[in-house]
């Protein structure tokens, strides 16, 4: 999986491709938690990820939960099969899909 | 029925992955179908890595074959480790806002969800998790 940060001073954008599965998804949540943790406004776009299992969830769970305090969080460009998953579990009621 | 055994661990995850997706091509299975097998893959393989052998080590065997019958594919995933019936977990309240969401429960719940069939057996000292996706 690759992370690509893109900061203006009105939000953050993390553009995601490849894997989110259980080795990849520590990176992810490394990366909320250490690198853009002063963060308001969070925007995923997720256009590359094609796979996502439970450990992705849980990273997104946990991001949402700690921007939901201090900010905001949405998903850009989910694609079919990532949206298939958010369904199946709820996700998609509890994240911000546009 | 094709098989590969691996060492039950979190980092030969990508091998595994790459292992069924090998075979699942040859099968000619979708795209779509191939993204849900695995995931439902991993999520009881990394079970298995995380808690069936304790602190000791030991392997997990994948199996997968396809069955022109019901045109369906089989990957039968087994275990040394101590006797666990994943199935049996409760599922996770779905319903829940954000907040309350728990993490727990959610891969097996994947895996029930996207499966067309799951069966579980122990048997001759092995953790059998068979599951069956028409494709």
């Amino acid at each position: 999986m690759t992370i690509e940060i893109k900061r203006n001073a009105e939000e953050t954008i993390i553009e995601l491709t490849g894997r989110l599965d259980t080795t990849t998804s520590p990176e992810l949540d490394k990366t909320l938690n250490e690198d853009i943790s002063d963060t308001k406004n969070l925007i995923l776009n997720i256009k590359g990820i094609e796979y996502i299992s439970s450990a992705g969830l849980r990273v997104l769970l946990g991001a949402q939960k700690k921007m939901q305090k201090v900010g905001t969080m949405k998903l850009t460009n989910v694609r079919e099969e990532v949206m298939d998953v958010f369904e199946m579990t709820g996700f998609s009621e509890i994240l911000t899909i546009e | 029925m094709k098989k590969q055994t691996f060492p039950a661990k979190i980092d030969v995850l990508s091998d595994v992955l790459g292992f069924l997706e090998y075979m699942l091509e040859l099968y000619g299975c979708p795209a779509k179908i191939q993204t849900a097998i695995c995931v439902a893959a991993e999520e009881i393989f990394v079970n298995i890595a995380r808690y069936a052998y304790g602190d000791s080590e030991g392997n997990v065997t994948l199996g997968i074959c396809f069955d022109e019958e019901s045109h369906s594919i089989i990957i039968r995933i087994t275990d040394k480790g101590i006797p666990f019936d994943p199935l049996k977990n409760p599922d996770p309240d779905i319903a829940l806002s954000a907040q309350e969401r728990r993490i727990g429960g959610l891969g097996i719940f994947i895996v029930k969800k996207t499966m067309d069939k799951i069966n579980y057996t122990y048997e001759n000292g092995e953790n059998i998790l068979t599951m069956v996706k028409k494709i």
